[in-house]
C-alpha cells in the first residue's frame, strides 16, 4: 500500500510538472533569450530589509573583544600568531586603524544590524550599523575599479538558481540564494582581538534564506575566507541573522579598536 | 515508468520557468529541485566555531550565547560531569540536536525506493554519543505525542528548493551543552541542509517551552571528506569510579563552588555568563563592551584548532615558533647551520 502511494506521490509530481510544461508550450514559440535578468529582476529571494545578528556561537570572541592571543577555533599560521602577539589598540587608535576589525570578513561576525536595500537594479547595498560599515555587492558584469584596497573590498555578486539559459522576459525562478565573493580587503582583523587577514584574502560567502513555521525568517551566511598569508587553511563558518520588522532599532556606532 | 533523472530534469525546467499555478505545484518543484542535490557522504567537523564547547566542552558555569531560562540554569548549576560515569548513565546519548553541537564528522547515506528510485530516507550516521538519525522523506504521519521519546527522536524531511528542511520531535530530554544545560522532551528541532560545493551547513533551530526564553540557533559548517573518520563507538559500561549505591553525583541548589571561575577568568560580569535571550542581541554586547576590560593575555585553550597546538607538560598550548625543519635532503650540505631548539612554550 505504502509502495502504490509513492508510485502515485511520484506521477502526481511529473503529472504537474506536464501540466505545468502543456501551459508553457501553449503560450506559442518559446521567446528568443534575451539578455539576462538585472539582479534585481533575477532575485530567486528578497534578502532586503532588517536584520539582527543572533550571537549564539563565539559569543565571547564576538560580543567583547578577547584577551590578547586568543586564537581558538580560527587556523592561522605562525605569521598570523606573530602579528596577533603584538597587537596593540592603542596604536591602531593613533594611527586611525581603529576599523581594523571591521572590514568584510570583520563586520559579519560583529553583533550588528544589517540593512540591505537595492541600490539600483545591479547593486545590493548591505549597512552594518556596528561600524557605520557598507558593502555593496555588484551583478552581472561588473569590473572592479582596481583602485586602492577597501575596508569592504570588492564584492561581485550573483544568484545560485540551479537553472540556465534564462533570459530578461522570464520570470525569476523560485528557488536560489545568493553568492558573493569579496577581493581587494585592505588587511584588517578576523577577530577584533588582532587575529589577522591580509590584502591578499578572499572572502567567499553564500547567503540563504530560511523560513520557519512560527513566521521567523533567517539568513544563514555560509562563509569561506581563504588568506595564503595567515591563514594555514580556509576558515569556514556560518552566521545567523534574524529579519526584523522595521529599523527601529537601528544604532550606527563608530569603529572601536578595544 | 521510472522517475528517471532526466525526466526530473526535463520537469525541474519547466517549473522553474514558469509562475507555479499553486501551491502543491510550487511544493512539487520544490521537492524536483531538491531531488537533484546529493547529500550523501562523508563530511568532516572542522570546528572553526565554538571550538571551546564542541571540543574540550564548555567550562562549567559558560551559558553565554545561549537564550535560556531560571529552569535551565538550576538544571544545569546542580550538573556535576562525573554524573556520566555512572555505568546507568554512561551509554546515554546526546539527543539529535548534537549534530551542530558535537565535535563529530557526519556520514549521510540515501536509502531509496526500489521502485520509484526517490529518497526514501536519509541516514545519519550515529557515532561517540551520538545515536543514528532518520530522517524520513517520503512524507509519513508524526507519531502521536504520546508515543515512546527516542535521544534520536522522530525527524521528517522535504526539500525547499535546494535546503533540505528537517522536523525532529519525540527527542529525550537531553543535554545540549556538555556543562549540563538542558532542553526537555517538548522540544521542537527544525534543521535545514544546505549544500554548497563541498560544503554543508547545518543550521539548527531548537525550540523548547520548558527551557529555553527564545528559539536557539545554531550552525555549523561540514566540509566533504571521504578521509574523514565516522566511527561508531560501542557503549560498554563499567565501573570506572566506585560509589555508594544510589549516588549520583550533583549539587544542591546553590552550592556549586565552580560557577564563578569562568566569570573571573574573562573579566565577564556574572549576568552575561548566566545567558538568556537578551544576552544574544547586539545591544547588550554595546552595553556591555563600555565597562569591559579583558584579561591581559590569553591562558587557556588559546591555540585550540589550529595547528600551532603543542603538548607541554601534558598541557595543550601555543607552539611559541616555526617547528625545525624536517630532515634535510642528503643533498643538502651536512654543515648546514641547525635552527635554534624551539623556546620553551609561553603558557
Amino acid at each position: 500500500m505504502r509502495t502504490l502511494g509513492r508510485i502515485l506521490h511520484g506521477a502526481a509530481v511529473l503529472c504537474a510538472a506536464a501540466l505545468t510544461f502543456s501551459s508553457l508550450a501553449a503560450q506559442g514559440p518559446a521567446a528568443p533569450p534575451g539578455p539576462p535578468p538585472t539582479g534585481k529582476a533575477g532575485a530567486p529571494v528578497d534578502l532586503t530589509g532588517n536584520w539582527v545578528s543572533i550571537v549564539t556561537e563565539d559569543w565571547r570572541w564576538r560580543m567583547v573583544t578577547p584577551p590578547k592571543g586568543d586564537y581558538a577555533s580560527v587556523p592561522i599560521n605562525m605569521d598570523a600568531k606573530k602579528v596577533a602577539d603584538v597587537w596593540d589598540p592603542a596604536k591602531d587608535e593613533a594611527a586611525g586603524e581603529a576599523c581594523k576589525g571591521y572590514g568584510a570578513p570583520g563586520v559579519m561576525r560583529q553583533p550588528t544590524r544589517l540593512r540591505i536595500t537595492w541600490q539600483d537594479d545591479n547593486t545590493m547595498k548591505m549597512e552594518a550599523d556596528a561600524g557605520t560599515q557598507t558593502r555593496l555587492f555588484h551583478f552581472g558584469d561588473w569590473k572592479a575599479p582596481g583602485g586602492a584596497a577597501t575596508w569592504q573590498g570588492d564584492t561581485t555578486a550573483q544568484w545560485e538558481t540551479g537553472a540556465r539559459g534564462r533570459g530578461a522576459n522570464q520570470p525569476p525562478p523560485m528557488f536560489g540564494n545568493l553568492k558573493t565573493v569579496t577581493k581587494n580587503l585592505r588587511p584588517g582583523y578576523l577577530r577584533k582581538n588582532g587575529v589577522p587577514y591580509s590584502d591578499k584574502t578572499t572572502l567567499t560567502e553564500y547567503w540563504d534564506l530560511v523560513r520557519q513555521p512560527n513566521g521567523d525568517q533567517w539568513i544563514v551566511i555560509t562563509t569561506v575566507v581563504e588568506d595564503p598569508t595567515y591563514l594555514a587553511r580556509t576558515w569556514i563558518t556560518s552566521l545567523n541573522f534574524k529579519k526584523e520588522p522595521n529599523g527601529s532599532k537601528w544604532d550606527p556606532s563608530p569603529c572601536a579598536a578595544r | 515508468m521510472p522517475i528517471t533523472r532526466s525526466a526530473a530534469a526535463f520537469a525541474l525546467v519547466s517549473l522553474l520557468t514558469v509562475p507555479p499555478a499553486s501551491a502543491q505545484a510550487l511544493q512539487a518543484a520544490a521537492a524536483l529541485q531538491g531531488s537533484l542535490i546529493d547529500l550523501s557522504g562523508t563530511w568532516a567537523n572542522r570546528l572553526h566555531e565554538d571550538w571551546i564547547e564542541r571540543a574540550p566542552g564548555p567550562h562549567i558555569g559558560d551559558y553565554t550565547g545561549l537564550p535560556i531560562n531560571d529552569e535551565a540554569r538550576a538544571i544545569a548549576d546542580a550538573y556535576q560531569v562525573s554524573m556520566q560515569n555512572m555505568p546507568e548513565r554512561q551509554c546515554i546519548l546526546y539527543t539529535s540536536q548534537y549534530i551542530v553541537m558535537g565535535p563529530q564528522n557526519l556520514r549521510i547515506q540515501q536509502e531509496l525506493d526500489p521502485i520509484t528510485g526517490g529518497v526514501v530516507a536519509y541516514q545519519l550516521s550515529g557515532t561517540v554519543d551520538r545515536p543514528p538519525h532518520t530522517i524520513w522523506m517520503d512524507g509519513r504521519a508524526r507519531p502521536s505525542p504520546n508515543a515512546p521519546h527516542t535521544p534520536g527522536g522522530f525527524s521528517t524531511g522535504r526539500w525547499e528548493g535546494r535546503i533540505l528542511t528537517v522536523t525532529t520531535t519525540h527527542m529525550k530530554t537531553g543535554l545540549v551543552w556538555r556543562n549540563g544545560v538542558p532542553h526537555s522532551d517538548l522540544a521542537t528541532m527544525v534543521e535545514h541542509y544546505i549544500r554548497h560545493e563541498n560544503m554543508l551547513t547545518v543550521t539548527m533551530i531548537l525550540t523548547d517551552p520548558i527551557y529555553w526564553e527564545e528559539p536557539f540557533i545554531r550552525s555549523a559548517t561540514f566540509e566533504l571528506d571521504a578521509n574523514a573518520r565516522v566511527l561508531p563507538e560501542p557503549c560498554e559500561p563499567q565501573v570506572e569510579i566506585p560509589r555508594t549505591p544510589g549516588e549520583v553525583p550533583h549539587y544542591l541548589p546553590g552550592a556549586n563552588p565552580y560557577l564563578t571561575e569562568f566569570p573571573k577568568l574573562y573579566n565577564l560580569p556574572m549576568e552575561a555568563a548566566r545567558g538568556g535571550a537578551k544576552t544574544t542581541y547586539p545591544e547588550y554586547g554595546k552595553a556591555l563592551r563600555s565597562t569591559y576590560k579583558a584579561p591581559d593575555k590569553c591562558t587557556v585553550y588559546c591555540c585550540g584548532g589550529t595547528t600551532l597546538t603543542v603538548m607541554n607538560n601534558s598541557q595543550a598550548v601555543c607552539r611559541a615558533d616555526d617547528p625545525p625543519p624536517a630532515t634535510p635532503p642528503a643533498a643538502a650540505p651536512a654543515a648546514a647551520p641547525a635552527r635554534p631548539a624551539t623556546p620553551p612554550a609561553r603558557e
